[in-house]
């Protein structure tokens, strides 16, 4: 039986499968990041005991000691998880958030690394999150590296990549090879669409399943208290995806 | 310590300054950002402490920045920053990219008056490919590791907008404490507030954590709503619709100049009427 669902709600109850999958004390999220925002907080519903932290929350904010706590705080190894995207993301799971061509990004400059260079390698983990899934962000190489995928000895690295999640399917990141393997696709790809789509070589090993589809009790749950908990925060992405309005 | 007018603590920063700006996220003075591209300031040499933000984008289009150092500049949920990304294309400004913690360590160093810091991750990244600054180090207490030496950095001028100040010139910025390392960091601060109250922060327990303390600061000016587009603690939100309107003009030379005869040098005149 399928239900109706939204792309981004598959991708949310995808990415609190991986939440869940680590035992996880605290995350930290960015500003950009509705979904894995959603993914969080479907996770702490769903009653695993997690501590959240936003960057961005205006009112309630976790941090009293300026932006630089919550680099501190990874440096300690409290942040268990984080996320991350990429302009490019590339087969050894190396960040482009600088840009194409020459550096510093001649041909397409993107806004920058922010904190990537950094939290890559000291968050316990990080999930990579990209909803496009094509073979200009998927590429073989990326231009410039703002994080690398991998670190040689001699270098500190507590975590890297767990999986990367994008609109089309999950892979899952091989630290010891450096590769990613293909996990599951989503309703409707195959790994053949999959491969057309990706500008890395990636390993398939065995029956590729389908992503599960979300659940009732999960689309319940996304739709209630997780959208209340991200109203205040992410108003639009309520709005467009659970069609929620704040009250005039 | 007596308020100043922001046109004259504009007058005060020097063409070439190296000058240190939080994010749209903590306390921007926008204001003051304006009062410079009234002013003219020229090679202005932006530090956005992290990442930077309308205040940059809106002095890179005035011609004001020779060059910025920061780990990304965005216009948040309205999307790239329209100036800084034409300017850069054209080659009339240098952008050296740092990463978060790296600015954050670097102004850390300068508050503590030591020559380096060092700070874990980037090695393997192109940043530091391209940052001859940042030298790779054995950790002293342990051959089998690299670390990455980050120098201490001055900036020349903090610029932020506090909540308030009071009588004797402390400044109120709550939990923004990065505003309080920039101040610490610089070799001044110029400060605007939405306004002045009588009596002593540092006196009251409840507000002494969130204020930066007079010794740090140069010169205070009052602007009321002064960090408008960016939200000012739980006092006023953020203004999406003024940032996207402005991104929607600022994709030309010409939509800028035009937002910027509007939103810079009218709203000040009719102000000043």
């Amino acid at each position: 039986m399928s239900t109706d669902y939204r792309p981004e709600e598959l991708l949310a109850v995808t990415l609190a499968k991986l939440i869940r999958a680590v035992p996880t004390h605290h995350i930290a999220v960015g500003a950009a990041s509705p979904v894995p925002a959603a993914a969080c907080w479907l996770a702490v519903k769903q009653g695993a005991p997690v501590r959240l932290s936003l960057l961005h929350k205006r009112s309630g904010n976790p941090f009293t000691e300026g932006t630089r706590e919550l680099f501190d705080l990874t440096g300690q190894g409290r942040i268990d998880l984080f996320f991350l995207g990429g302009g490019e993301i590339d087969g050894q799971a190396n960040l482009n958030l600088i840009g194409t061509g020459a550096w510093p990004g001649r041909e397409v400059r993107f806004p920058g690394s922010f904190g990537s260079a950094f939290m890559y390698f000291m968050s316990g983990r990080t999930i990579l999150f990209r909803e496009e899934h094509s073979p200009r962000v998927l590429v073989e190489k990326v231009a410039n590296i703002s994080a690398p995928g991998i670190s040689e000895p001699g270098v500190y690295r507590r975590g890297h990549a767990q999986a990367l999640v994008t609109g089309r399917c999950v892979f899952t990141f091989h630290p010891d090879r450096g590769r990613f393997s293909l996990t599951s696709v989503h309703e409707g790809e195959t790994v053949e669409s999959v491969r057309a789509m990706t500008g890395f070589d990636f390993d398939v090993e065995g029956e590729v399943p389908q992503t599960p589809a979300p659940t009732a009790e999960e689309l319940a749950l996304l739709r209630g208290s997780v959208c209340d908990e991200m109203m205040e925060t992410y108003p639009e992405f309520c709005a467009r995806v659970f069609n929620r309005k704040l009250a005039a | 310590m007596n308020p100043t007018d922001i046109e004259s603590m504009a007058a005060s920063v020097p063409d070439g300054a190296l000058i240190a700006l939080p994010p749209d996220n903590s306390l921007p003075s926008v204001a003051l950002a304006k009062a410079l591209i009234r002013k003219g300031a020229r090679n202005l040499r932006l530090l956005g402490v992290p990442v930077s933000g309308f205040a940059t984008d809106i002095l890179i289009g005035a011609g004001c920045v020779a060059s910025v150092q920061t780990s990304a500049v965005s216009l948040g949920e309205a999307g790239f920053a329209p100036r800084f990304t034409a300017a850069l294309k054209a080659g009339t400004i240098t952008i050296t990219d740092a990463t978060c913690p790296a600015i954050h360590t670097m102004l850390q160093a300068a508050e503590k008056g030591v020559p380096f810091m060092p700070l874990r991750g980037i090695i393997g990244s192109d940043i530091l490919a391209n940052r001859p600054d940042w030298k790779v180090i054995e950790n002293p207490f342990d051959a089998n590791e690299k670390i990455v030496a980050l120098p201490a950095l001055h900036p020349d001028i903090a610029v932020f907008h506090g909540a308030m100040a009071d009588s004797h010139g402390n400044i109120y910025v709550g939990r923004r404490r990065e505003c309080g390392t920039i101040a610490h960091a610089s070799k001044r601060a110029l400060v605007t507030v939405e306004r002045v109250v009588e009596g002593n922060f540092l006196e009251d327990e409840k507000l002494a954590s969130g204020t930066i303390n007079a010794t740090y600061i140069s010169a205070f000016a009052i602007a009321e709503r002064g960090a408008r587009p960016a939200a000012l603690l739980d006092q006023y939100g953020f203004d999406a619709a003024y940032v996207s309107t402005y991104a929607r003009a600022a994709k030309t030379d010409g939509g800028f100049a035009d937002w910027c005869a509007e939103h810079v040098f009218e709203a000040r005149a009719e102000a000043a009427e």
